[in-house]
């Protein structure tokens, strides 16, 4: 355990650490990115409760672990564990081991022409110029100090770049693997996508874990998505009961451009996933969808800021969350409507599950409309598994391991019809039944009166 | 060979007794109809012998093919055999009739130690039986019963108990809601089903649906109580005089043998 003080002093030790080691290679315009990074970090700390972003959740089991820096030499996983990980009909699979680029695991980049992907370390120490006009452009630093921490720790992650009208069908698959270690390590991932114009394209970035004391990964993407692009988004959190995750996915759209976001969090102690998309040119349009599956004593927060900043605009934000155990779960979905961005559709809907006393959900809804034409609506349910339904099938023969299973599916399914019909939905679709299937099975003999449902529920609405 | 044997059943809901010492004996091949005014019990009747937990029972014994029904699951029950068209059938949106129906059959199925049935292969079952209730077969692509018209729920519980082929199929107010065209249909489709081997228990309100499914024995249910039993020409009567009618009432239950 470490005080608040000392916390911030083992990061600016590991900033340090990493600055003697071959930063005076980097260009100039990163290694200062870089440092107003940790100036941000530094002077902002960890966030608390008190603060309004953070009100659900709070860090500190982060905060008071010494992690160190993870780096090079720990073993690698077996080329027959990452094939277990393996997107089926993906375009290329991008592998990294604790935050780090493997080659060795990955495989080849598509044969797409106008396709790049590969690893920001690589492209950072060979063509940098690729990636400067991108790279921290758009994270906000200010507001969120994970981002900041990302952005004083930016070493590897992935690079994807795909060209004016270049339509890649196949998604591209980056797997971050977090591997057994003596100590609590962690790592900073940072992942820029650049879609340019009329470019079409799918990137699933997926984090998982082969065993080991507590992990902290702080991921942070930038998808930078050109006029009429369209680009499907898909963050799936799995790594086991121990691991911490934040994840911040920036997206900066363009004219007309569509972007679908889908976050799948399954996995982890601590997970904390922010989706900012910025609605950038006129006709853009949003859907933020996630579905979040907790037991245990895991705590999933999704946390999303929707700017609209153009007129004509559409988001259309949709959570599922299904809760067991003593899991906590948070939707705060705060929608921002700027002056200019009339006629703007946002639509927010959050329903949830709860399957057991314990589990605990918050949503906010939170928003601020500063222009004076737009149509905003937000919309939250919690429930549990109904009766009626579940002797429905019962009543017909079937078990109530997998009446229960069956009805979850249904409820996660309003998320997965929102995917378009491909690999990356297939994959997703693979690991939710599974997940499900066990979850029937922990949570049966849960089955309530809806009245008695009030006691752990806090709603709240502003608007 | 009796299928179903109910003795002196009594059965609470919070601590309001709804069943007050039911009697029926139901043989293989029979057709048997439970009337009753609302709130005699007959629902109540039909839910606890399709297993539902909500429901105390406080007394009595049921046997379902000589074996305890009180201590199967509704899961249990149906796989031996056991099916209820429900008076209000449950939406499930999400989960597609088809999957539904066929996930059920196989099931039980498996319980009898048969193959599971494939999509492929349930297929034209499910086609024959469709044509049976004159059912349009983009139903079966829907969620279940979500947003199906009352009569289309009704006729997809018929369709469910043609397909699952119970050994003993209790229809709770089937009739309730139908239109004359739809009545026709789903007693048609009750009909189809009458076998020497299966007996058909028709809980209603209503003398209507037993001019299309003409049962052996009529039993009148108030308070609780079978007050009443008889043959075809009962449900008749009872049509014409009324559940309030001298011998049919609650109030001559002591004197009614059941």
């Amino acid at each position: 355990m470490a005080s608040p003080t000392q916390a911030l002093r083992n990061y600016s030790d590991a900033f340090g650490q990493l600055l003697r080691s071959g930063g005076e290679n980097k260009p100039g315009w990163l290694q200062s990115l870089r440092q107003r990074g940790f100036e941000r970090f530094s002077a902002a700390g960890f966030p608390t409760t008190s603060n309004e972003d953070w009100r659900f959740t709070n860090v500190s089991a982060i905060a008071q672990t010494n992690f160190q820096l993870s780096r090079n030499g720990h073993r690698l996983p077996t080329l027959q564990q990452v094939q277990s990980c393996r997107l089926a009909g993906a375009a290329c699979q991008l592998v990294f081991v604790d935050g780090r680029f493997v080659s060795g695991l990955s495989s080849a980049a598509p044969a797409v022409e106008g396709v790049r992907a590969t690893s920001l370390a690589r492209v950072l120490a060979a063509e940098p110029g690729l990636a400067e006009p991108y790279l921290g452009q758009f994270l906000n630093t200010d507001r969120d100090p994970f981002a900041a921490l990302n952005t004083a720790f930016l070493e590897d992650g992935a690079f994807v770049h795909i060209a004016a009208n270049i339509v890649l069908e196949a998604p591209i698959h980056v797997l971050f693997i977090s591997t057994a270690h003596d100590a609590p390590e962690m790592s900073h991932p940072r992942i820029l996508i650049v879609a340019e114009d009329h470019s079409q394209g799918t990137i699933v970035e997926e984090y998982v874990s082969l065993g080991g004391v507590p992990a902290f990964c702080n991921t942070a993407t930038e998808l930078v998505a050109g006029d009429d692009a369209v680009v499907s988004h898909y963050m799936i959190e799995r790594e086991d009961t121990r691991a911490f995750n934040v994840s911040t996915l920036r997206i900066q759209q363009g004219r007309n451009a569509n972007i679908a976001s889908h976050s799948v969090l399954i996995g982890g102690a601590l997970v904390r996933n922010n989706v900012h998309p910025v609605l950038a040119g006129e006709g853009g349009e949003c859907l933020i969808n996630g579905l979040f599956i907790g037991g245990g004593r895991q705590h999933l927060d999704n946390y999303m800021l929707v700017e609209h900043a153009k007129a004509h605009c559409g988001s259309r934000q949709f959570y599922n969350g299904i809760l067991d155990g003593s899991a906590h779960g948070v939707f705060h979905g705060r929608i921002v409507v700027h002056k200019d961005a009339q006629k703007t559709d946002a639509k927010q809907t959050n329903r949830n599950l709860l399957l057991s006393d314990q589990a605990q959900i918050d949503t906010k809804p939170q928003l601020e409309i500063y222009a004076d034409d737009v149509k905003c609506t937000h919309g939250a349910t919690i429930g549990q598994l109904e009766e009626n339904a579940l002797f429905y099938l019962r009543s017909r023969g079937i078990d109530e391991v997998s009446a229960r299973r069956l009805l979850l599916l249904a409820f996660a399914s309003e998320c997965l019809d929102r995917m378009k019909d491909g690999p990356a939905r297939t994959h997703v679709e693979g690991l939710i039944q599974a997940h499900l299937a066990s979850l029937a099975k922990s949570s049966a003999g849960f089955v309530r009166a809806p009245h008695e449902a009030e006691t752990h529920r806090r709603m709240e609405e502003l608007g | 060979m009796s299928l179903l044997e109910i003795k002196d059943l009594k059965v609470r809901v919070d601590d309001r007794e709804i069943l007050k010492g039911i009697n029926l004996t139901v043989n293989e091949g029979e057709v048997h109809s439970i009337m009753g005014p609302n709130g005699s019990g007959k629902s109540t009747l039909a839910q606890v012998l399709a297993r539902r937990e909500t429901y105390e029972v406080t007394g009595g014994e049921v046997l379902f093919r000589g074996n305890n029904l009180l201590e199967m699951k509704a899961e249990e029950a149906a796989c031996e055999g056991l099916f209820l068209a429900f008076q209000y059938p449950v939406e499930i949106p999400g989960i597609s009739n088809a999957y539904f129906l066929r996930s059920a059959l196989n099931a039980i199925r498996k319980h009898l130690g048969e193959d599971e049935m494939d999509a492929m292969d349930f297929l034209p079952l499910m086609r024959e039986k469709l044509k049976l209730l004159d059912m349009n077969e983009n139903l079966m692509n829907r969620s279940v019963n979500e947003s199906f018209s009352g009569g289309e729920k009704k006729r997809n519980e018929i369709l469910q108990m043609a397909v699952l082929q119970p050994k003993l199929a209790i229809l709770d107010e089937t009739d309730s809601g139908l239109d004359i065209d739809a009545l026709r249909i789903v007693a048609q489709g009750v009909n189809a089903m009458r076998s020497p081997q299966r007996a058909i228990l028709v809980v209603t309100h209503y003398q209507r649906l037993l001019n299309y499914i003409v049962p052996d024995y009529v039993h009148v249910l108030v308070n609780g109580r079978i007050v009443r039993s008889g043959g075809p020409e009962l449900a008749l009567e009872l049509e014409e005089k009324g559940y309030g009618a001298p011998g049919a009432g609650a109030d001559s239950a002591s004197a009614a043998p059941a």
